[in-house]
């Protein structure tokens, strides 16, 4: 009994520590993951051989004009006069001008972001609420090695269409439903109708993989004693599979989720392409073909730092849902 | 996508018996034999198209632009009148070679910035691990558009651009790999010798890693021919007048409407080639790495015996549990099998009954049987399984799960992996209150930190509300027992409650399960294969040898009046203070027969001094004595003259099986005057 209290008297001071340990290592994984982005896109620019304005102002253009641009663009400043420059900026908010436009890239991905996070939240929203109930119940229908038609038929159904890259599934969704059915607009965003087709494209393989994932960890959660404790406890099945497994089984989806996430982020910009979105994947391909390089940088910025959000996202979220995980990194 | 796929091609082994895995192997899959032929097709294809077709597929017929289907062209024509199937077979020369390139590049790449860290020194290679680690978080996709900008639009910018954006992720990938490999025998062994670090890298570890390493190759070039697909597709790879399939879909989807063959086709294409390479990665991921082979139970059911409904007829004094003729069945590779057969024992009210006998004898599956938590596929069967007078044969779940819920506790063996990990204890014991008696989820919050109290976990306020990993397992498994008193059971069913703990912490939890018995009269089923703690704890002994239960008898008389031989060699392996240390413990010879391979007769005639002809023949039927004691042998132990109450046993405090009736009688008016007051 002694033991027992004595043992009970230290975790409350350790629990403070380890949560602050666990923000204070992610906060500096963040910080350097975000410093070398900063710096890539930075780089970006003078990486280009040859004079990036020349190449984005044509051959015919007059040395005045490349001249005048490249002053206007701070090229011709040392590197690292340009380096603090660019991160003078990005702490304001300004991340330079488009060459082609004229306009602050600001603003550009600002009136074009929300196109793409919607599209993005959408299908993320969709593969989880496909996957996690369709997974589950493949797992209840198979647990036990029962059923094994059904096993075969959803890990081959899903297989197949998980390999399916998002775009190509686009392109024929837009064909079915577009052209030959009419029943759904393929172009641009006209009403919540258009949403529909560049959601599907893209939630469908993430949601079969991740259908495929919980599957398999419900089913490995299943057999762990305390399911069989929740069991004895004469819990009814449903609470059985969604207060004592599901959790335990969500750790390692959301670990997968989170990489399909940052994976669908890029998605959007192929998936944005087919149905002429107007979002920023659309605007980063234009502009890279029209070498509007402070715009690319821009866009490249924002899809960097989405993905490091959502990966330290799925960081905290994982901490919250099992408490271990904090314990098992300090 | 990326590589991540290094558990499933695990590294060969390196021992040197095994026959080194064929990529032949592969193919004798029906998988990695389709797969693989459809690979070849597509190489084929690639060598060929260009030199049967290209002239055809550059034919302009300003006679049939943007047609349909038609016999002369069998999947129509593009803007300029051109054969759209013919285009799109010579573009797989291009598509695949290209996205062959790119991943070649990144796969040595990989290799390179994977293999750093083992030959740089130690703070440089570091820095490599750790700049792998921030580039490989970015998806493909988005690499590959930040190395296009850099490397230009067009072919050559497009297969560096891919290159590199595989190459984190196979760095990783030969980074785990060698890792694991590094860690094995021979290459500490090779360490120890002083083989240098390049020498080392190159003859021991690359070699053990190439297998996997060309798995996931394999995996990957189906990856940058989609990747590849993409850039083109977007405008950014291959350019005019060269064409691939993604630029093929480029132009085809702007008259999608007109010629939908211009950009399935191109689609198709891409589909089915990149298939072509992962199933051929994973179908060799599957047969050179782990076996998959799955083996199927097609034994059929045994007849399910009919159960019977059990009569309801009332007694005074009705047992807690009654089981008769109990049986479980489990699907094997080689059958069925009975691990359970023909269990009958009857558990009166405040009785302990313990169950003993080696591991395998079927004493955890019996309790779980008894409380209906065996699933599918074991079956259960009984003639007779009651609990406090209802049948648990007829109704279906829904109805037991209120009466089991509230009045029959469960302990298992392991108490951290008995708790849900990411439960707070006190909301685990909540649950049952909340659900089974409608409980506020503060009240019974308040309930299970009552409970907490009762068996003595301190400082329950704050411990309800910690998670089972801040927990000593003794507390754990005495929150364990308090979980099952959140109802108000008749019996609580303890499976090897103490094998986990540690011998003080055993003593703790046997006389808290003791402490419950007599202030509550609940019954207690204590399974353990401990047959000392067994026979200090409880009134009764069940001994169970291959599934059944061979002797019943008062733990009182254990030492002395034990008939069956099994029960007598079960007691003379345990050593006490008098036991010689200089011999050999006393060991039981044999080992108990499988369940699916159980002798005619007595199972544990195999292992018996006493066996005979007859014993070996003929399974001997339980006979019960006077003193109620059972016994399944044909020539039990006629042991000495017992003495009639035996000293120093627990049995003589709490009263003989007689006065327990009585006693058992009242226990629930004690129960629902009193209160539980553990």
């Amino acid at each position: 009994m002694t033991t027992a209290t004595a043992a009970a008297a230290p975790p409350r001071t350790w629990r403070g520590n380890r949560w602050a340990l666990f923000g204070i290592r992610r906060a500096a994984r963040l910080a350097a993951s975000l410093w070398t982005l900063v710096t890539a896109a930075f780089l970006m620019i003078h990486l280009v051989p040859g004079d990036p304005v020349r190449a984005a102002l044509g051959l015919t253009a007059s040395p005045e004009l490349v001249a005048a641009r490249r002053a206007q663009l701070g090229l011709d400043d040392p590197l690292w006069r340009q380096y603090l420059h660019f991160l003078g900026g990005l702490f304001t908010g300004d991340l330079g001008t488009s060459t082609i436009t004229g306009q602050p890239v600001a603003d550009t991905i600002g009136d074009r972001l929300p196109a793409t996070l919607q599209l993005a939240a959408l299908a993320f929203l969709l593969a989880m609420a496909l996957a996690v109930p369709v997974g589950t119940a493949m797992a209840a229908l198979t647990r036990g090695g029962g059923r094994r038609a059904a096993e075969l038929g959803f890990t081959t159904v899903s297989a197949l269409l998980a390999a399916v890259p998002e775009f190509l599934l686009a392109v024929v969704l837009a064909y079915v439903f577009g052209v030959r059915l009419g029943w759904l607009p393929v172009a641009g965003d006209q009403g919540p109708g258009s949403y529909v087709l560049p959601v599907l494209a893209l939630a469908t393989g993430p949601a079969c993989v991740l259908a495929r994932i919980v599957r398999v960890e419900m089913l490995s959660v299943l057999g762990h004693d305390y399911v069989r404790t929740a069991r004895a406890k004469r819990l009814p099945p449903h609470l059985v599979y969604t207060r004592h497994a599901l959790p335990n089984a969500l750790t390692a989806t959301l670990t997968l989720g989170g990489l399909l996430l940052s994976a669908l982020v890029a998605g959007t910009v192929l998936v944005e392409n087919v149905f002429a979105w107007p979002g920023l994947g659309s605007t980063i391909v234009q502009s890279i073909l029209q070498k509007d390089y402070p715009l690319v940088q821009g866009i490249v910025l924002v899809y960097g730092a989405s993905v490091l959000v959502v990966n330290l996202l799925v960081d905290v979220v994982l901490a919250l849902l099992d408490p271990r995980s904090v314990i098992r990194e300090v | 996508m990326s590589p991540r796929r290094s558990p499933r091609s695990s590294p060969r082994k390196p021992h040197a018996a095994t026959p080194r895995p064929r990529w032949s192997a592969v193919a004798r899959t029906p998988l990695g034999a389709c797969a693989g032929l459809l690979l070849l097709a597509v190489i084929a294809l690639a060598v060929l198209a260009p030199v049967l077709w290209s002239g055809r597929a550059s034919v302009v017929d300003t006679g049939a632009l943007q047609q349909g289907p038609s016999g002369a062209h069998l999947l129509g024509t593009d803007n300029l009148g051109r054969d759209i199937l013919y285009r799109v077979l010579v573009a797989t020369r291009l598509s695949v070679s290209l996205a062959v390139a790119a991943t070649l590049l990144g796969v040595s790449l990989g290799l390179v910035l994977g293999a750093a860290p083992a030959v740089l020194p130690r703070r440089a290679g570091r820095l490599v691990t750790s700049a792998v680690n921030v580039t490989v978080a970015f998806p493909g996709l988005l690499l590959a558009l930040f190395f296009a900008v850099i490397f230009g639009v067009g072919a050559k910018g497009a297969v560096l651009a891919i290159g590199l954006a595989t190459a984190p992720a196979f760095a990783r990938l030969t980074h785990t790999l060698s890792a694991s490999v590094a860690g094995r025998d021979h290459v500490a062994a090779a360490r120890t010798l002083g083989v240098g670090r390049l020498r080392l890298l190159t003859r021991h570890i690359l070699p053990n890693i190439a297998e996997p390493l060309a798995v996931n190759a394999t995996i990957g070039a189906g990856a940058s021919l989609l990747a590849f697909a993409g850039l083109s597709f977007l405008g950014l790879g291959v350019q005019a007048p060269d064409y691939d399939w993604g630029r093929l879909l480029g132009e085809g989807l702007d008259r999608i409407d007109l010629t939908p063959a211009a950009a399935l086709a191109p689609c198709a294409a891409v589909v089915v080639t990149g298939l072509a390479f992962n199933l051929f990665g994973e179908a060799a991921a599957a047969a050179l790495g782990i076996r998959t082979l799955r083996h199927r139970t097609t034994s059929p059911r045994p007849a399910p015996q009919a159960p019977s409904k059990g009569s309801d007829r009332k007694r005074e004094s009705r047992p807690v549990l009654l089981v008769e003729d109990l049986q479980v069945a489990l699907p094997g590779p080689s059958g069925w099998s009975t691990p359970v057969r023909r269990v009958s024992f009857t558990l009166w009210p405040g009785e302990a009954v313990g169950v003993v006998g080696e591991s395998g004898a079927g004493k955890s599956l019996t309790a779980m049987a008894v409380s209906r938590l065996v699933e599918l596929p074991a079956h259960v069967t009984a003639h007779r399984l009651e609990f406090d007078g209802t049948s648990l044969l007829g109704p279906g779940p829904r109805e037991l799960r209120a009466l089991l819920g509230t009045s029959m506790a469960m302990v298992f063996q392991d108490p951290m992996s008995s708790f849900n990990p990411v439960m707070s204890v006190g909301r685990q014991l909540a649950e049952v209150a909340e659900h089974h008696r409608r409980l506020s989820r503060r009240s019974a919050f308040e309930q299970a930190v009552d409970q907490l109290r009762a068996v003595r976990v301190p400082a329950p306020e704050r411990r309800a509300r910690q998670y089972p990993h801040e927990f000593s397992g003794g507390m754990r498994q005495r929150a364990m027992i308090g979980m099952g008193l959140m109802g108000d059971p008749k019996v609580i069913i303890a499976d090897e409650p103490t094998t986990a703990l540690d011998v003080t912490v055993q003593r703790q939890v046997l006389r808290l399960l003791d402490t419950v018995r007599t202030e509550r009269a609940t019954a207690v089923l204590l399974i353990s294969h401990d047959i000392t703690a067994v026979a200090r704890t409880c009134d009764r002994v069940l001994v169970m040898y291959a599934g059944r239960i061979v002797e019943d008898l008062p733990a009182a008389g254990l030492l002395t009046e034990a008939r069956h031989p099994y029960t007598r060699a079960l007691l003379s392996a345990v050593p006490d203070l008098d036991t010689d240390r200089n011999r050999p413990l006393a060991v039981i010879p044999g080992r108990p027969p499988q369940p699916h391979r159980l002798p005619p007769g007595c199972a544990f005639a195999p292992r018996c001094p006493r066996s005979d002809d007859l014993c070996r023949r003929k399974d001997p039927r339980p006979v019960t004595y006077a003193t109620g004691q059972r016994v399944a042998c044909w020539h039990p132990v006629e042991g000495e003259p017992a003495p009639k109450a035996p000293p120093g046993q627990g049995a003589a405090e709490h009263g003989g099986p007689g006065p327990r009736l009585e006693r058992a009688a009242n226990g629930d008016v004690e129960e629902s005057t009193g209160g539980p007051t553990v």
